[in-house]
């Protein structure tokens, strides 16, 4: 009964701060009702026990691409009004055509799911873990993954790293 | 075994990556303490590739899994791996003299190709749809910064951009599709995902996720209607990326998709057999018929390439081990004549001439009489005439997919194949025909000598004698497939 008013509060909230986001006049208000859509979204995967994915939610789209919007939006001119830079309603036609294909995907995905969860375990593959009855273990758990099982993609994942710092250098810098 | 995910003697299969790493992690340090010695940095990275190359040629015959499953270190990983490691030779012969006429720096430039290299080699050898994305995308991130090398130049800028936010929303979509799929199966390793697939119905969210793969591999392929950024990306990325862009990233591209179609999507099939027939021959069409109206070489080139790409895919739609085979000979052969006719192409560039128009290759046989008759022999290759490798790779495909029923497939590529001798043709009366309109000499150096040595002989070495390329990507496709028909038989 908690979980599910708390449930709902966050979701109104994060659908009311979606709405403000889009349709806030300045656009650094808009980055900043994001931050705090973010924040509540991540405080909705800790009631979900995904502690990990909240951190992640908060370090890297709380912390790392909001200081991106943040550059975008001090560096774009911001003085024309929105509606000059393109036409919005179609734009809006576009929107909600999109939306509302997804919103039909994830019924479906939904509706599916439902018809298969009572298919044989062996049906669904041998890769599902567990549920992970401890909640306070589930960060370790993916770190036990990732530097066991997933190692050498894992390694792979920092030379992805270097290339895009090395990248950045090159792109930016002028006499290299 | 039971805790760790890997064994001390995965490291010892993934040698060639090692080596590869170490190399270009070395470049760079070797970049920082002696500056200015480019002679420097490409003996380094010719070495790092030449012994990779011999490591991975000891692994011939080798079959098994490592990683707990993530990767696969079989036939059909090596064949592609020595594509990549091929190309990325000739590619870096191509780039000294070039970089030295544009006047940028190698140090970076050298790293970035072996790490694209890397990314492709995991790509071939992934068996499971996080390693292979991995590949993917350190193979991406290193090509959308090679596009744009050449800082100053603003096409080279437009195709990095380009190439960037193409990339990034491709990348998104097939994303998309990995997830459903992994939704659906549970599983990203694709032996998992055969058996849980073949345990199931077909869904129509199945058939979504299949579809967004598709597209997003067909992005990476250049596959029309997903091909728009390949000609401004190929028209303005520094010539030898372009070369290594329609070889190597293409090459690495078709062994993940035959991966992830052949070896994880076996249930689906016939589904997707509908999709790759159809985007084969909008793909031939649209690149042929576009081709011919171009009058920028690498722009004419580009539109070859995506036709290519649709060649390969009819390989791809039989579906058979021969079909395998053929796409894999195909790939093979296009890597001598592709990155041959780029050879060329980057001898024209000198300091006060760009080179890559049309009206650049007139009157070629009368200044560099060698370089014309090389690049004669490219245009019929790749427009497919005996006795060149070109040829026997088009035989392959089109008799794989005539051996599978798909007659009109074959026949629309045959049809297209003889469009293309038309502005393949094009280049060879220019070269021969007309009087040349700019004076300057054209200088052939040691490196480019031996890159383009190796196309010519390529060339015409598997067009009289392919039957060791057979034999060759026989071996790679017999292998290929075993991991997910032993997951069948479990």
């Amino acid at each position: 009964m908690l979980e599910a008013a708390v449930f709902y509060t966050l979701a109104v909230l994060i659908l009311g701060l979606g709405i403000l986001v889009i349709s806030a006049r300045s656009a650094v208000h808009s980055v900043l009702f994001l931050v705090v859509n973010f924040l509540l979204v991540a405080i909705l995967y800790v009631t979900l026990s995904a502690q990990f994915v909240a951190v992640i939610q908060v370090l890297v789209y709380a912390g790392g691409i909001v200081v991106l919007y943040l550059f975008v939006v001090m560096l774009v001119s911001l003085k024309r009004a929105p509606e000059q830079h393109a036409d919005t309603r179609r734009l809006g036609v576009t929107g909600a055509v999109l939306a509302g294909a997804v919103l039909l995907e994830v019924i479906g995905i939904v509706v599916s799911g439902a018809a298969r969860s009572d298919a044989p375990a062996g049906a669904r593959g041998a890769g599902v873990p567990e549920a992970i009855s401890d909640p306070m273990l589930n960060t370790e758990q993916i770190g036990w993954v990732l530097y066991t099982e997933y190692l050498i993609p894992f390694e792979v994942a920092s030379m992805l790293l270097l290339v895009a710092m090395i990248g950045a250098i090159v792109l930016a810098k002028k006499n290299l | 075994m039971a805790a760790l995910g890997f064994s001390p003697s995965d490291f010892y299969y993934l040698l060639p990556e090692l080596i590869l790493t170490a190399g270009a992690l070395l470049l760079l340090l070797v970049n920082v303490i002696v500056p200015r010695r480019d002679d420097l940095l490409f003996g380094l990275s010719m070495g790092t590739l030449a012994v990779s190359t011999l490591v991975l040629l000891s692994f011939a015959g080798v079959d098994i899994v490592i990683s707990r499953g993530l990767l696969a270190i079989d036939g059909f990983a090596l064949f592609f791996k020595l594509i990549f490691l091929v190309s990325a030779g000739l590619t870096i012969m191509m780039s000294a003299p070039y970089l030295r006429v544009e006047g940028v720096r190698a140090g970076e430039y050298y790293f970035l190709i072996l790490c694209a290299t890397l990314g492709m080699m995991f790509m071939a050898s992934g068996i499971d749809l996080i390693t292979l994305f991995i590949g993917l995308e350190t193979m991406a991130i290193a090509f959308y910064i090679l596009a744009g090398y050449l800082k100053p130049s603003h096409r080279s800028n437009e195709a990095a951009v380009k190439y960037f936010l193409l990339g990034a929303f491709s990348l998104g979509i097939l994303l998309y599709g990995m997830s459903i799929v992994y939704g659906m199966t549970g599983s990203t390793r694709l032996d998992e995902i055969a058996v849980a697939l073949a345990a199931q119905d077909r869904s129509l969210v199945l058939s979504l996720g299949m579809i967004l793969l598709a597209a997003g591999m067909g992005f990476k392929i250049a596959a029309v209607p997903f091909h728009m950024w390949a000609p401004d990306v190929y028209e303005g990325a520094p010539t030898p990326v372009t070369a290594f862009l329609s070889v190597g990233s293409k090459a690495a591209s078709f062994a993940m998709l035959l991966r992830i179609f052949i070896e994880g999507l076996a249930a689906l099939t016939p589904d997707w057999q509908v999709v790759f027939a159809f985007l084969a021959v909008v793909t031939m069409t649209v690149g042929n018929i576009a081709a011919i109206t171009q009058s920028n070489m690498k722009r004419m080139l580009a539109y070859s390439s995506i036709a290519h790409a649709g060649y390969v895919l009819i390989g791809v739609v039989a579906a058979t081990e021969r079909g395998v085979v053929a796409a894999l000979v195909y790939l093979w052969v296009y890597l001598f004549m592709q990155l041959g006719a780029f050879t060329v192409i980057t001898m024209l560039r000198r300091r006060d001439v760009v080179g890559d128009e049309l009206k650049d290759m007139s009157g070629l046989f009368a200044r560099s009489p060698i370089a014309a008759v090389a690049m004669l022999l490219f245009m019929l290759s790749l427009g497919g005439i005996p006795p060149t490798a070109g040829f026997m790779g088009k035989v392959w495909i089109f008799g794989a997919a005539i051996d599978q029923g798909f007659i009109w497939l074959a026949v629309v590529g045959v049809v297209n194949s003889a469009i293309s001798l038309y502005y393949y043709l094009r280049v060879v009366v220019f070269m021969f025909f007309r009087e040349e309109t700019t004076g300057s000499e054209i200088t052939i150096g040691p490196a480019l000598a031996t890159a383009l040595a190796v196309g010519v002989v390529g060339t015409i070495l598997f067009g009289i004698y392919p039957q060791w390329l057979f034999d060759q990507a026989q071996n790679a496709a017999a292998l290929f497939g075993s991991t997910a028909s032993s997951a069948m038989l479990r």
